[in-house]
């Protein structure tokens, strides 16, 4: 019972939110507590909801249709997790933005914000509980159209319609491929349904396996931004309202890997060693070319959308482990790389949520999203910084925090391949673990920049010098997600089983006692190769041993330090204009990968009077923009010189393209005439 | 779970760690000096400096914030935690169970994290220069770090520090192979880069401009630098120990005895104090590098464990 209540109750509250941010449309606050408060409501049903699934049984439920419009949903154990994600994300993040919303009161129409909110929502939580492949793809445009629109929700910047712009295209050839996909699988069943596909998904021809596997990789890897597919992340994520670029990029890039495990475990059976290798390479590249792209990013949205290509490969670099390890016939070594991977999933969309409601908070109290404008916020919003410290430290994988739980999953079962019989997969399961190390070296190169250039020394302009701290619900937004941080990475012996729960229903095996036990002071233990590791007992140890320097500090002699000047070789240098910036910090950086970079620079001085006496100088320097101008640009003229080529068939005359139609109908009928008997 | 005895091996470790590093890094500048032809300090200068250090006043700069107070504190925790995973004495540590390799990685990234966001606090490019610095070359080292503990690890199974030294001590003689010493001299690279050495950094200059750790704490002055030089001094005796007793862990104590510790304790300084010799010969006979060739420097110790991993695969066959 306690299923389809919830599962009504998320549905009604959803609706009642969209609705209500409708009618209250023009009194902001109204809108902005109905649509926001009956959201993060809906949200505690969608948690009720997913867990009562995960700990019981599918649920299934049938609308009445035909046989191509089946739609029905179907939720289990994978399908439950994505929505306890989404719900528990959607739950600080609504909390957040009734606070939030302030930003825009007067400025721009709240109600449909809040409507489109609402739906968005919804069609995340429909993309993941369809059951038919028709169904899908139509919630799934839905969930692409309502975010394009949340992206453009502040359209009178242009940059912003470019960005809503790119989204759109790149969303739609991700869809192309879906379809493409969904075909060849509606193919080898007959049908559209989901059921279908899974009973005959694994025993079509290699060919038609291969090639669905490849188009939903393509279609699938579009929005979740693997490389090079990844374009539109860094443009969409920072021009949408910050609480809607906490749930794209906390939770809407992740629909797009449950697809990935369902298309790949799911329908076709994952027993391809290829398509593994194909996983893990682009979660490779994904990692760190996403951080690479992050750490020399001055604008702090544009840099946490790059670090979530980064983390996407992470999650990944796990999912491709347990596909090598699921077609070498171990599948409790490959549920442990899906734990991996499905744990960092989880904790990515808790402090990227969380750090992109930072990045939201700056920006609404100093109205810039430029780091090298920041500077000084630990002591104008003491709060926030805190809470964006969490975050960072998170992300940063830096123990005891809840990054670091997962990357070590993931750093072991990459090593698991150790016990493996092939020699392929020892060698490279290896070396993308040293991927994975450059990686979480460089995100933490990145956020030590976002942080100690955003938050550290003095304010770098007149806006952060008048930052005031977030206000009650922000605060308590990302309140959740901080301390959600810290419970992810000093509890993993209670989430790791709750995880086991989940990837048992597609790795076919449980990885509990076979491949990972837990003990005594939360240790997860790896019996294959004598491991364990306890983040609670390092916290622990840490804390205890933090005595040891505070007594040397508070026991021994004076205790008041003198303040004085920073000091500056004997110059008076303590201002702003004297800082390091973020463009020199990460400068080594950028020089040590230049050829990836190929930065442009240029200096223009103008001149008073004669060449010799200069009057001001202009420098700019920027990341020159390799595969826009590498592969997108090329690929985009060339499609373009060859539309040209049929652009003869586009009259403008209504006759000729009521004519079209009549035409493509008559071919149609004679196709099923006489094709289809 | 706990025995006292299993209590009074961590906090001995504990002991040993702090006594011990400012010791190793007199050796290694006494050892420095003579290869040098000068007479140097004596090897407990380090002592002398961190008590005098303790007694002096320090001076704060007017724009830092609790960061640069409290980062001092928590690297130091860090680093001590990351000692307490890894073998010094007895191979068999009983806070093991806390964490492996990789634990003890991004410990001591915890560390240099505070400290470099630390370096960022006071607002002096200076500090922000040498975080930087600092920050690109752990992003250097923490991959060939992991690949060269992954070399050995890959010869015995598994990445739990007490594991690898109980299980290559068990071999004997036998263990020291090809790839075994391939990684044996990436890890090498790696401690130079760790400990901040010529030819990564200098830790004698006293310019500003070409430091890359001495900039970064730059602004610290009295309890609190010392807490910052006794906690690199403790991280250098750490990467000392996991070169010492993960390579060549012969002579550890494998159960509690007090001949056993004795004599355990014995040949580890025997052996931090050939590899600071080695070290102080390294520093001695090269010059520090321009910092955009150190990605030449790490990128021979990736590939020479990825050669180790390689070289295994192929010895050992499939």
């Amino acid at each position: 019972m306690i299923y389809t209540y919830s599962f009504y109750g998320f549905f009604f509250f959803i609706l009642i939110g969209a609705a209500l941010s409708i009618i209250f449309n023009k009194k902001d606050r109204l809108s902005t507590s109905a649509s926001f408060i009956s959201a993060a409501i809906a949200s505690i049903f969608g948690i009720i909801f997913s867990l009562s699934v995960i700990f019981g049984e599918t649920f299934d439920l049938a609308l009445p249709g035909s046989l191509f419009f089946n739609f029905g949903f179907s939720v289990d154990r994978l399908s439950a997790f994505f929505i306890l994600v989404i719900s528990v994300s959607v739950f600080a993040v609504s909390i957040y933005s009734v606070g939030y919303m302030r930003e825009y009161f007067g400025k721009k129409n709240i109600g449909y914000l809040g409507f489109l909110y609402n739906i968005f929502i919804l069609s995340m939580i429909l993309v993941v509980s369809a059951n038919n492949a028709i169904m899908f793809l139509i919630v799934w445009e839905l969930m692409s159209v309502i975010s394009y629109f949340l992206v453009v929700y502040e359209h009178e910047k242009p940059e912003t319609r470019k960005a809503g712009f790119i989204y759109i295209v790149m969303t739609h050839i991700g869809t192309g491929f879906i379809l493409l996909s969904f075909l060849i699988l509606a193919g080898g069943s007959g049908g559209f349904g989901f059921e279908g596909f899974r009973a005959s998904g694994s025993t079509m021809p290699p060919l038609y396996k291969d090639l669905a596997f490849l188009f939903a990789l393509i279609g699938f890897g579009a929005k979740a931004g693997i490389v090079p597919l990844h374009i539109w992340l860094p443009y969409a994520h920072p021009a949408a309202p910050s609480n809607v670029s906490a749930l794209m990029s906390g939770v809407m890039i992740k629909t797009a890997i449950y697809m990935l495990i369902r298309v790949f475990f799911d329908f076709l059976g994952a027993g391809v060693l290829w398509w593994g290798f194909l996983v893990l390479a682009a979660g490779a590249i994904s990692a760190i070319l996403g951080i690479m792209y992050a750490i020399v990013e001055p604008d702090i949205k544009r840099m946490l959308a790059f670090s979530s290509i980064e983390n996407i490969g992470i999650i990944l670099l796990g999912l491709g482990a347990s596909m090598i390890f699921y077609a070498n016939g171990s599948p409790a070594l490959s549920a442990i790389a899906a734990i991996a991977a499905l744990y960092h999933l989880f904790n990515h969309s808790v402090f990227k949520g969380l750090l992109f409601m930072g990045a939201g908070s700056i920006i609404f109290s100093t109205h810039t999203k430029n780091i090298e404008k920041l500077g000084g916020l630990i002591k104008k919003m003491p709060m926030m910084a805190i809470l964006f410290l969490t975050g960072v430290l998170s992300i940063s994988a830096l123990p005891p925090f809840s990054g670091f739980v997962s990357e070590w999953l993931t750093f072991q079962s990459l090593l698991l391949s150790f016990s493996s019989g092939d020699s392929l997969v020892r060698i490279v399961l290896p070396a993308s673990a040293a991927v994975l190390a450059l990686t979480g070296a460089l995100a933490a190169f990145c956020f030590l920049k976002a942080f100690g250039i955003g938050f550290l020394a003095l304010p770098r302009s007149e806006h952060a010098e008048h930052a005031k701290d977030a206000n009650g619900p922000m605060l308590l937004g990302m309140g959740i997600f901080a301390v959600l941080s810290i419970l992810l990475g000093i509890l993993p012996v209670y989430v790791i089983p709750f995880l086991d729960r989940i990837t048992g229903t597609f790795t076919g095996e449980s990885a509990i006692d076979k491949s990972i036990s837990s003990d005594y002071f939360g240790t997860i233990i790896m019996p294959a190769s004598q491991i364990s590791m306890s983040t609670p007992s390092l916290l622990v140890f840490m804390l205890i041993l933090l005595s040891i320097p505070l007594v040397i500090l508070f026991l021994s002699g004076k205790k008041q330090g003198t303040v004085y000047e920073t000091w500056g070789c004997g110059q008076p240098v303590s201002t702003a204009r004297n800082e390091y910036t973020g463009t020199a910090l990460s400068k080594p950086v950028q020089i040590w990968f230049k050829n990836l970079y190929r930065p442009v620079r240029e200096l223009r001085a103008t001149y008073s009077v004669s060449p010799l006496i200069k009057q001001s100088f202009k420098f700019e320097s920027r990341i020159g923009q390799v595969f826009e101008n590498h592969l997108y640009i090329p690929v985009t003229g060339y499609i373009l010189s060859k539309s040209r080529m049929i652009k003869f068939i586009q009259t403008g005359s209504i006759h000729a393209y009521l004519a079209y139609i009549f035409g493509t109908l008559v071919i149609l009928f004679m196709f099923v005439i006489l094709g289809g008997k | 779970m706990f025995t006292l005895s299993s209590l009074g091996i961590v906090i001995f470790q504990v002991i040993i760690i702090i006594v011990l590093a400012p010791l190793l890094s007199g050796i290694i500048k006494k050892i420095k000096a003579f290869f040098q032809i000068r007479k140097g300090p004596g090897i407990f200068q380090p002592y002398y400096d961190i008590a005098k250090l303790m007694r002096k006043d320090s001076v704060v700069s007017e724009n830092v914030s609790w960061i640069f107070h409290a980062a001092p504190v928590i690297s130091f925790a860090a680093v001590l935690t990351a000692g307490l995973l890894i073998p010094i004495y007895i191979s068999d540590m009983p806070f093991g169970f806390a964490g492996d390799l990789i634990a003890v990685v991004y410990l001591l990234a915890l560390a240099r994290f505070f400290t470099a966001l630390a370096s960022l606090d006071a607002g002096s490019s200076f500090g922000g220069m040498g975080g930087s610095r600092e920050m690109f070359v752990a992003s250097m080292v923490e991959p060939a770090l992991m690949l060269s503990i992954f070399a050995i690890a890959l010869n015995v199974g598994s990445t739990n520090l007490s594991f690898i030294s109980q299980a290559v001590s068990s071999m004997g003689l036998s263990a020291v192979s090809p790839y075994h010493i391939l990684a044996f001299v990436a890890l090498f690279i790696i401690a130079i880069a760790e400990t901040g050495r010529i030819p990564v950094d200098n830790p004698a200059t006293h310019l500003e401009l070409t430091m890359i750790h001495e900039a970064m704490i730059l602004e610290y002055s009295g309890k609190q630098l010392a807490i910052v030089e006794l906690g690199a001094m403790m991280k250098q005796l750490l990467v000392f120990s996991l070169l010492a007793n993960i390579f060549f862990p012969w002579g550890i104590a494998s159960e509690i005895s007090a001949a056993g510790i004795a004599v355990a304790l014995a040949v580890f300084l025997i052996k931090i104090i050939i590899l600071g010799a080695g070290m102080a010969i390294v520093e001695t006979s090269t010059a520090k590098w321009r910092l955009f060739r150190l990605p030449d420097l790490l990128s021979v110790s990736l590939m020479l464990s990825f050669l180790a991993i390689v070289s295994f695969i192929i010895v050992r066959g499939v």
